[in-house]
């Protein structure tokens, strides 16, 4: 007989593993990523096969010759860091760009930190931001949604504004609202809208959100304090004076906020551990994004948004505990 | 909507291999030995000396401790020596070793099947035979029950709750029992109010033994005070404080017991065990243990006398040795690994499962990704990550204001955990370390 292996308990396991994990954020994130494509062409498959490669080819190399450790690609997240910077990126990004990206999110905001769970800060969002900062006109350049499907495989569409963007310069030209013209919120919640590749479609963006409840990889409290809060917030806005500020339904279907409250604030590693800790986190992100969309220089909040409220998570920890069974105050 | 805690819970494969097999009783092989701590408290005090001869039900050591409790020879035979073993962790601890000669019970223990249920003792004549003849808490724990029975001084028990939960996966022989003496497990629960002066008892069984829930509510239906609860199938349901708050709604105090609560809660075998004490003159010398696994051909639930090596048990249930990888005494859950098959079955042992080798080894420990997976399944509401956390980096004092010793060890927290983690490892340590700052403070 062989020697018996003795180990404490329990002595099974459940099935979820970080590999599901990562695979179910992946499929998840498919139904927006086929709207993106489906609006954009072939342009958005090219940059998400460049930025899904880059990453996982830098956590490669980064392992095997700077850290000389194990590598870690086959547990999918760095797929999942690919995935995520290429749909917050217009698809006309050029691909040498999207790899720059790839490299700040994969080399600066995971591996220096020390790798898969101990990064502060959403990687895709920040790389989403460096390249924001440094190539202002190329990450704010918007492709607009292709008007015919023989255009499917043209990569110089014709660009425009972006909802939020046509909103933000004309109000500053001093019109007010009902001069401005935005996009019906039939196409804003289909996604025939320009945007980033993978934010456009609000009902893509929520069948995913469904699906990560559904196989219970997020919780519900971020997506719904977030929207909850950015609705309630631009909604006191809009009463005070509609005139100059956008109703609440434009301001979730918009921009990056559904992908933002769904994908990016949910991210596990860079959110509270407590059912409290997420709320505060989401009510946190939904008066960020509004403030820098109606106050803000920039015409979108949502990435910075979430990535301030990062760097809260360290604090929201340690002052939202759980309720313990039984405690004696 | 079926009752259940509210607070955190998992729910592995139930796997109940056995659910269909009778109890079969087993006859215990030519050795025994039959250790002196089998129960939560000081180990008892042997009374026998080596060439003495013993009957099954004859007292073989007693409890002077306040927490210990009595042991009684399961088979007549001669006593061959009183000497270390080592137990299933691998620790010496002593034993008395039995050569069994034949059968021949103590001439005042009732061995008929008779249904006997005209409760004739008062309560605190109840408490003192259920401690005379060793009943201890059968679901694992082993806590003496006539200590559980005395209800401390400015405290007042007003509801019983017997525990038919058997929540763990694989396991049972809680199951069997309910199905096969259904009427002896209702006396023992009348038994018992009486013992605590209680008008009020509640059974408590998961939704996944519908047979078993049928059946002790058409015997409970004679009796008003007596109602059978059934529950929604989530781990630990078993846990006493989880039981009381899905039953009652009543949360235990954090360090406190559920007295706090006015609760007190026994497991079914050992109701069935205070049955054959006060009824049949029985002491505590056999129980149900189910023996199970993909391993074993013919996973059972066998009748078994205390000492009976697991061994022997293997053996009658066909275990394949060539492919086995861990023996657990307990369940999957929060069963012990045994270093090896000769340690003999004890009051606490409710079954053994055997897993194949394949089975036997924990997946690839992997960063943690925050997913606070086990903060919500902590039932309870513990950070397990924080806590194995600084356990693991000895900061026993933040361990401690964490609460670590609210941890029922339940492994809720490690079983979810996507990346493996072996959070219950680091917080064992951290708890037993918490335990000796505390003491040495309180020196």
């Amino acid at each position: 007989m062989n020697p018996l292996i003795v180990s404490g308990s329990p002595h099974i396991h459940g099935e979820m593993t970080i590999k599901s994990i990562m695979w179910g954020v992946v499929i998840a994130l498919l139904p927006a990523w086929l709207a993106g494509v489906w609006f954009f062409g072939i342009a958005a498959v090219i940059v998400t096969l460049v930025s899904i490669a880059s990453c996982v080819l830098f956590e490669f190399l980064i392992q095997k010759f700077v850290l000389k450790q194990e590598t870690t690609i086959n547990d999918g997240s760095a797929v999942v860091t690919g995935l995520l910077l290429a749909m917050n990126v217009p698809s006309s990004l050029p691909w040498w760009q999207v790899v720059i990206g790839s490299l700040v999110a994969i080399g600066i905001v995971k591996m220096a930190f020390g790798g898969l769970g101990k990064n502060l800060f959403n990687p895709a969002l920040v790389a989403r931001v460096f390249l924001l900062i440094s190539f202002p006109v190329a990450m704010t350049t918007w492709p607009l949604p292709i008007e015919s499907r023989a255009n499917v495989f043209n990569f110089d569409g014709v660009t425009g504004p972006t909802p939020l963007g046509s909103l933000k310069t004309q109000l500053a030209m001093g019109q007010t609202l009902a001069q401005i013209k935005l996009p019906s919120y039939t196409d804003l919640f289909w996604g025939n809208i320009g945007g980033s590749l993978g934010e456009v479609s609000a009902i893509a963006l929520i069948i995913g959100g469904i699906y990560l409840l559904y196989r219970k990889i997020i919780t519900w409290h971020i997506p719904v304090s977030y929207i909850l809060t950015a609705f309630i917030f631009s909604g006191i806005l809009w009463l005070v004076n509609p005139n100059r500020y956008a109703d609440p339904i434009f301001h979730i279907l918009a921009g990056g906020l559904l992908i933002g409250a769904i994908f990016m604030a949910t991210d596990l590693v860079t959110s509270p551990m407590t059912a409290w800790g997420k709320i505060i986190f989401g009510i946190g992100c939904g008066v960020l994004t509004i403030v820098i969309r109606v106050f803000g220089a920039y015409p979108e909040g949502v990435s910075f948004a979430i990535l301030i409220m990062n760097a809260f998570v360290p604090l929201i920890d340690r002052a939202f505990k759980p309720k313990r069974f039984g405690e004696v105050k | 909507m079926l009752k259940t805690f509210q607070k955190g819970g998992v729910h592995p494969h139930e796997n109940k291999l056995s659910a269909n097999k009778p109890i079969q009783p087993i006859d215990p092989p030519a050795k025994i030995f039959i250790p002196l701590s089998q129960s939560l408290g000081a180990p008892s005090k042997p009374v026998v000396k080596k060439g003495d001869e013993v009957k099954a039900g004859d007292i073989l050591a007693i409890g002077e401790a306040f927490i210990s409790s009595n042991i009684h020879s399961p088979v007549s035979g001669k006593i061959e020596k009183i000497d270390d073993y080592f137990d299933v962790s691998g620790y010496r601890k002593p034993a008395i070793f039995i050569e069994v000669t034949g059968r021949e019970w103590n001439e005042s223990v009732d061995l008929s099947d008779e249904l006997k249920e005209d409760i004739i003792l008062d309560g605190a004549s109840i408490i003192q035979k259920v401690k005379e003849l060793g009943i201890v808490g059968l679901g694992g724990a082993t806590f003496p029950t006539h200590v559980k029975l005395m209800v401390p001084q400015g405290k007042k028990a007003e509801l019983l709750i017997i525990n038919g939960v058997e929540c763990e996966p694989y396991l049972t022989s809680d199951h069997r029992l309910m199905l096969e003496k259904p009427r002896e497990i209702i006396t023992g629960t009348r038994i018992l109010m009486k013992a605590l002066g209680v008008t009020k008892a509640i059974i408590g069984i998961e939704n996944n033994k519908p047979d078993a829930i049928n059946l002790l509510s058409k015997h409970a239906s004679s009796y008003p005070g007596i109602e059978v609860c059934a529950l929604k199938v989530k781990y630990p349901q078993g846990g006493e404080k989880q039981l009381i708050q899905a039953l009652t709604g009543r949360e235990v105090p954090s360090g406190k017991l559920p007295i706090e609560v006015g609760c007190i809660v026994q497991n079914v075998g050992t109701t069935f065990a205070v049955y054959q004490a006060i009824q049949k003159n029985k002491p505590l010398v056999e129980r149900v243990v189910t023996v199970t696994g993909t391993n074993v051909l013919n996973p059972s639930n066998f009748l078994v006398k205390i000492g009976t090596p697991v061994s022997v048990l293997l053996g009658k249930a066909g275990w394949q040795p060539e492919k086995a990888g861990k023996v657990i005494a307990g369940g999957p859950m929060m069963g012990k690994a045994l270093l090896n098959v000769e340690v003999p079955i004890v009051k606490g042992t409710s079954g053994i499962l055997v897993l194949n080798r394949e089975e036997s080894f924990r997946p690839k420990v992997q960063p943690c990704i925050r997913c606070a997976k086990c903060v919500s399944a902590c039932p309870m509401g513990l950070e397990p990550y924080y806590l194995a956390r600084v356990s693991e980096l000895e900061k026993y004092d933040l361990a401690e204001n964490g609460a670590i010793l609210d941890c029922i060890e339940c492994g809720s927290c490690q079983y979810i955990c996507p990346s493996a983690r072996p959070l219950l490892d680091h917080i064992r340590l951290g708890k037993l370390k918490v335990n000796e700052i505390i003491r040495s403070r309180n020196q």
